[in-house]
């Protein structure tokens, strides 16, 4: 009992740390990336939720931000960027075309990145609102909360 | 110099490359057989007609007409603030002309992406690859007869 009971505060410290310092890597295409701008910079202020740092190289970041439409030439480099990330990394798809491919349904564009890489969040809109943004941001929190929190000597037994 | 003279110029010259000219929008229109394509950019480049800019260079597919793409080339001269359209069809049997890289170098990555997606074939070309689309895309996605809903396999992943 003692042990479980160790585990859990860790896991609630674990996930507590993790959530509110969230380095993003902004993957960004397309029209979606000014909303994105803006609601990293000063009006909006990801910042507020722990999310400030942009980190623009995929192995110091925790979260992969898809801004725009994902070509089929594009996969294989966002899938390479995706594995470039260290653990724990969560992904949003920013914006309809990363959601489903939008307005782009053709042959040359990929209908949503879910096909390529694990997404944890999904924001519509064409483009999305910064507050959707921000809550987007604030329900991937939660969910990171809830979630059971790998780390190094976790599954080691002795 | 006006276009009109240009023009004449032109048919005087090339007799049996020139087989029409008219005006579409306020905009000077040749056509041209497209054996001939070099020689006549040639001298629309030279002096003293001096059309020295490339705008563009596009493709048209005209399915069901005989011959079925007809290459468009936009000049524009700096010296006289003037346009000109030069047209040139290309069959399906023949999708060969030839290329404008020795005239102009932004042709090279015009002619590749008609090429990546009409499939026309530029002689001449330094680098005829696809530019748009990924190696091992099939087929030519502009064609008017390219299925509208065909998904074709991601490429590999690199390792």
């Amino acid at each position: 009992m003692e042990g479980r009971f160790f585990t859990t505060t860790l896991n609630e410290i674990l996930s507590w740390g993790r959530k509110f310092s969230l380095f993003q890597y902004p993957f960004v295409t397309a029209c979606c990336g000014m909303e994105y701008m803006s609601a990293a910079c000063a009006h909006f202020d990801l910042d507020r939720f722990g999310a400030g740092w942009t980190r623009f190289s995929p192995r110091q970041a925790d979260m992969l931000l898809v801004v725009g439409t994902v070509t089929q030439k594009l996969a294989p480099v966002l899938r390479t960027v995706y594995d470039q990330m260290t653990e724990p990394k969560w992904v949003v798809a920013f914006g309809t075309c990363a959601v489903s491919g939008g307005i782009y349904d053709n042959y040359a564009v990929v209908q949503g990145i879910d096909q390529i890489i694990p997404v944890d969040i999904y924001i519509p809109g064409c483009p999305p609102r910064p507050e959707t943004v921000l809550d987007a941001l604030v329900k991937l929190q939660e969910k990171i909360k809830k979630q059971e929190q790998e780390w190094r000597w976790k599954r080691r037994k002795y | 110099m006006e276009t009109a003279e240009i023009l004449n110029l032109l048919q005087t010259k090339f007799p049996q490359a020139v087989k029409s000219t008219s005006t579409s929008f306020g905009l000077d229109v040749v056509e041209i057989e497209k054996d001939y394509l070099l020689p006549v950019m040639e001298f629309l480049k030279g002096k003293p007609q001096y059309y020295a800019m490339l705008l563009d260079l596009t493709c048209v597919d005209y399915l069901g007409e005989e011959p079925r793409f007809e290459m468009v080339y936009h000049l524009f001269s700096l010296s006289s603030n003037r346009r000109l359209r030069v047209k040139a069809r290309v069959s399906e049997k023949d999708l060969r002309i030839a290329s404008l890289t020795p005239l102009w170098k932004n042709a090279n990555w015009l002619e590749r992406e008609v090429y990546d997606l009409f499939g026309v074939e530029f002689v001449g070309h330094p680098d005829m690859r696809r530019i748009f689309m990924y190696d091992g895309f099939e087929g030519h996605p502009l064609r008017k007869d390219y299925p509208l809903r065909l998904r074709q396999p991601r490429i590999k992943f690199r390792k």
